[in-house]
């Protein structure tokens, strides 16, 4: 382990992936963005059909990558625009968080949420929330790849 | 109304009663529920207009505050989830502190006092009336 | 080697207002693969695409990153632009600038490196797109209206006069909704049932309509152009072709229970119709009230029935059916005031909702069209009409504004003042809202010609004293408390979504709001579009509106309707998944989670050691496969991808995301 990834720099801020399904969670992102709500910009999104597309490998990636969080947003469940999509996203996430947590990684790095398109709002919170706490327990040194290369 | 007024009372008001006034569309349910309208010289509803408008001076003339009875009617009937029974006690409290210009420092009390006093009690009673 | 452009978009200066568009397109320009970067004003304007168009021909670019706002917006845009330009429409990529970046974010310093971040992960996305090609899609020429209602049968016909085949389907065993409930309709005065009833007459007998009375449905499955619906025809215990309408079983009945249609304040018998002007005018036996099914005797509708029409055996049907659209126009329900204990709703038979009072202006309601007291059946001198009861009332009601109340009490008032010139009216409002053609003249009308007194302030209590109810209430303008000792009160109940919608759009497909209302696809450019392609919705279960706006959005709704209709084939989903075959194992894992039957086992075979292999894999039909990737998780050997969503796309994206760590 080299130095510098042991050191927190001062103006660290952390930076958060989140997958949102198309139909639900990232239209709610959009409709936050026509309210004009704000958030914090640590978030990034990237869209993906359907939570049920979420390969636990992109989430593993994400953090090798170091990201200091992730999220998976999707439709509530029983919404699914494909039907049974998050319910098979539901099952093999949380089953996937507690792998997580066995492999001594900290699962609150990993979030999934349901947020659908008519809730700007709670996107609006739910990133908010996620931030702060990613914030409070500091950058992801476990995971990270430290010969991927960083840039500014 | 913005989050912040001009007007000190209310600023106070929405402090110790974590009420927001701006929210209220004056329908006017709070009056037409409360049991003590009779006595009282401005009606509920027009408490929370005037503190909408920063009426100040008016307010603190009015006796309405002082005659509701806090029976929480208006807070259960209100459709904008507005606790006035809660504003009406804010309003109480700040004109308490304030009456009679209710000034008080560490030069109101005698050193014997200040030793046997307990340190919480004189800050926060520094606090209230130095406002 | 990939030939990316990417194009960045100031919006105005919605985008560039909190991005800064010059370190944006600098910055793309060191991406990997990108070979030209360009910015404007309107990307989506027509010299916007030319500028995307132009730029594609002189620099012999390959891919397309535009940097603008949500792709659900503009993506279908740039798609056409790059295939005008020579491009296949799928080598386009979104960076989402707008929506996801300089709405949300209030400085530069926050907003520009995240853009620059969004805009290298899509290049990297980019660099990996395939042409693709969608299938094409046969539709079903037939359409299915849920909900007879005026939305529903409004729909029916305007599809039907274009030469489709329409089946609607309505949950009361006759069309009509709540319209057919209404007395006269503002502000015109028409009689309710005297513009609807030729409507409903008229889908009934239309050759292109199939009315499916006392149905529901219970499962929609398949997509747009091929929606394969089950409905199930409830048991009418009547043979529809043998009656003849002709009431006797009604007559004879002995067994009485609350009339719906008269929301409960008027009887009906066990075997009716739920009003006089039903279509289709045949019965229907309640068996939950009918003596011979609760306790096997009477069966006197049966014996009276001059055709022998009464079958008892009848059972409920499945009917199976291939839809190309569905237009949903389930209609709403008005909310139980009993819930606000100061208005004492429930409690006294003189207290009623708008639309229980309106019932007795009605010459076949409770009342026989007498407006009276239903405690002692004398006329009312003074009713007081209650206002946003339930509406605007984010505390124990609705918080939205039911938008119909203020106009039907003006109505009312004014009826009630045409067949009882002695009576006296009171409006307790809070804002009297008439936005419509000839609305605020109509409520003015009522207030100054009709002596109807409006008081603008709320009630606080309602209490029965003598034979009256008295009205404590105050008028905020005078600052007066008022008491009024009146005969009747009315309570305008909030119009909300009826309490099964959720249920029902689970079935269908589409989701609602946080009112349980239907969502539309964008609250002003898509009124009638849902997310799900090929359905619509229509009335008052997307929000309460008044009859004008519910029969124009039921037209519009026909009108995207038709439009699918009249395509011979659909273009389908071009991000479809792919099975490797030669690495496929053959478990079939993917087959179980596939919402839409669209991966098959097939037998392939292969060369091994000199011979032949016979195998069992699997494969997907790219016409069934909507590309939710559910497929690309389960499938244990990897050999399963989803094009336009590929893992390797998603990958990229991550890596170029966290390029910033």
């Amino acid at each position: 382990m080299s130095t510098a990834l042991n050191e927190t720099k001062a103006n660290w801020e952390p930076l958060i992936v989140a997958f949102c399904c198309t139909w639900c969670s990232y239209a709610g992102g959009d409709l936050a963005g026509t309210s004009r709500m704000s958030y914090p910009s640590n978030v990034k999104v990237i869209r993906v059909p359907c939570s049920g597309r979420m390969n636990p490998m992109f989430v593993l990636r994400a953090f090798q990558r170091g990201a200091d969080g992730v999220l998976v947003a999707g439709c509530h469940p029983g919404d699914c625009h494909y039907t049974t999509g998050n319910y098979h996203g539901r099952r093999r996430l949380s089953a996937f968080k507690k792998l997580v947590e066995f492999a001594g990684f900290e699962p609150e790095r990993f979030e999934v949420r349901w947020i659908s398109s008519s809730e700007g709002d709670k996107f609006a919170e739910e990133m908010e929330t996620i931030t702060e706490k990613i914030k409070a327990l500091g950058p992801n040194r476990k995971m990270r790849d430290a010969r991927w290369q960083s840039v500014t | 109304m913005t989050a912040s007024s001009k007007s000190r009372l209310i600023d106070e008001m929405r402090m110790q009663s974590g009420q927001d006034p701006s929210c209220c569309f004056q329908c006017a349910k709070c009056s037409a529920a409360c049991p003590v309208t009779a006595a009282m010289d401005l009606l509920p509803h027009q408490v929370i207009r005037y503190l909408q408008l920063g009426l100040e001076e008016d307010l603190a003339k009015s006796k309405t505050p002082w005659i509701c009875a806090s029976c929480f009617t208006c807070a259960a009937r209100c459709p904008r989830d507005l606790d006035l029974a809660r504003m009406m006690e804010g309003i109480r409290l700040v004109m308490l502190r304030r009456r009679d210009g209710n000034k008080f420092g560490p030069a109101d009390l005698t050193p014997e006092q200040l030793k046997k006093l307990p340190q919480q009690a004189l800050v926060s009673g520094f606090r209230k009336y130095n406002k | 080697m990939p030939r990316t452009g990417v194009f960045i978009c100031h919006c105005g200066t919605n985008i560039a207002g909190t991005v800064d568009i010059e370190k944006t397109v600098k910055a793309s320009r060191s991406f990997p693969g990108v070979v030209h970067a360009d910015d404007y004003r309107y990307l989506c304007s027509e010299m916007g695409q030319d500028i995307i168009k132009n730029a594609i021909k002189d620099n012999n670019l390959d891919r397309v990153v535009v940097g603008t706002c949500s792709p659900r917006m503009h993506e279908q845009t740039f798609r056409k632009a790059a295939s005008e330009a020579g491009l296949n429409p799928y080598m386009v990529e979104v960076a989402n600038i707008r929506e996801h970046c300089s709405w949300v974010h209030r400085n530069m310093d926050e907003a520009t490196p995240k853009a620059v971040a969004l805009v290298r992960a899509a290049a990297a996305k980019a660099a990996l797109n395939d042409p693709l090609e969608a299938p094409a899609i046969e539709v079903e020429k037939r359409a299915l209206v849920i909900g007879g209602g005026i939305a529903g049968i409004q729909t029916a016909l305007d599809i039907a006069e274009a030469g489709y085949v329409v089946d609607l389907v309505e949950r009361e065993p006759s069309i009509g909704g709540r319209m057919a409930q209404l007395e006269k309709t503002f502000p015109t005065l028409d009689c309710s049932a005297c513009i609807l009833t030729p409507k409903m007459v008229e889908a009934a007998q239309h050759p292109n309509i199939n009315l499916i009375t006392y149905s529901e449905v219970e499962e929609v499955k398949g997509f747009v152009g091929q929606f394969d619906v089950k409905i199930r025809q409830k048991a009418r215990s009547i043979d529809p072709v043998k009656c003849t309408g002709c009431g006797i079983c009604y007559e004879k009945c002995p067994a009485k229970a609350p009339s719906e249609f008269e929301m409960g304040r008027a009887k009906r018998k066990a075997i009716y119709v739920p009003f006089p002007q039903a279509v289709p005018n045949i019965p229907v036996i309640d068996r939950e009230n009918c003596l011979y099914f609760k306790k096997g005797r009477c069966q006197i509708c049966a014996k009276e029935c001059p055709p022998q029409a009464v079958d008892y055996e009848q059972q409920d049907e499945i009917l199976e059916r291939r839809y190309g659209v569905i237009v949903v126009a389930t209609g709403f329900d008005q909310l139980d005031p009993s819930i606000y204990g100061e208005y004492g709703y429930g409690q006294h038979p003189d207290i009623l909702t708008g639309l229980e009072f309106e019932r007795l202006f009605n010459a076949s309601g409770p009342t026989a069209g007498k407006v009276v007291r239903l405690s002692d059946g004398k006329p009312p001198k003074k009713v007081v009409f209650i206002q946003c009861v339930g509406s605007r009332d984010k505390a124990r009601g609705m918080n939205y504004c039911s938008k119909i109340c203020c106009m039907y009490t003006a109505k009312q008032a004014l009826l009630l003042k045409e067949k009882l010139p002695d009576a006296k009216s009171y409006v307790f409002y809070i804002d009297v809202r008439t936005a419509g053609k000839g609305y605020e003249e109509f409520q003015r009308r009522a207030a100054e010609e009709y002596d109807v007194a409006y008081l603008r302030g709320q009630v606080g209590k309602i209490f029965p004293e003598n034979d009256y109810l008295v009205v404590r209430g105050v008028d905020s303008l005078s600052g007066k408390t008022i008491e009024i000792n009146a005969d009747m009160v009315v309570l305008a109940a909030a119009a909300i979504a009826r309490s099964d919608a959720t249920e029902l759009g689970r079935i269908v497909g589409i989701n609602s709001d946080s009112y349980k209302f239907f969502n539309e696809a964008h609250p002003k450019l898509k009124p009638v579009e849902t997310h799900t392609a090929g359905i619509f919705i229509a009335g008052a279960c997307q929000a309460p509106k008044d009859i004008p706006d519910t029969v124009a959005q039921a037209g519009a709704a026909a009108v995207k309707a038709i439009g699918l209709l009249s395509k011979e084939l659909l273009k389908g989903e071009a991000c479809t998944a792919e099975v490797n075959q030669a690495e496929c194992s053959g478990c079939l894992y993917c087959e179980a989670v596939c919402p839409y039957n669209a991966i098959n086992p097939v037998e392939i075979e292969e060369r091994y050691h000199g011979g032949t292999l016979q195998r069992t894999v699997a494969e997907v039909n790219p016409s069934l496969c909507q590309g939710c990737g559910s497929c690309t998780v389960i499938c244990r050997s990897g050999s399963i991808n989803l094009r336009g969503f590929t893992n390797e796309q998603i990958l990229a994206e991550v890596d170029a995301i966290c390029l910033q760590r």
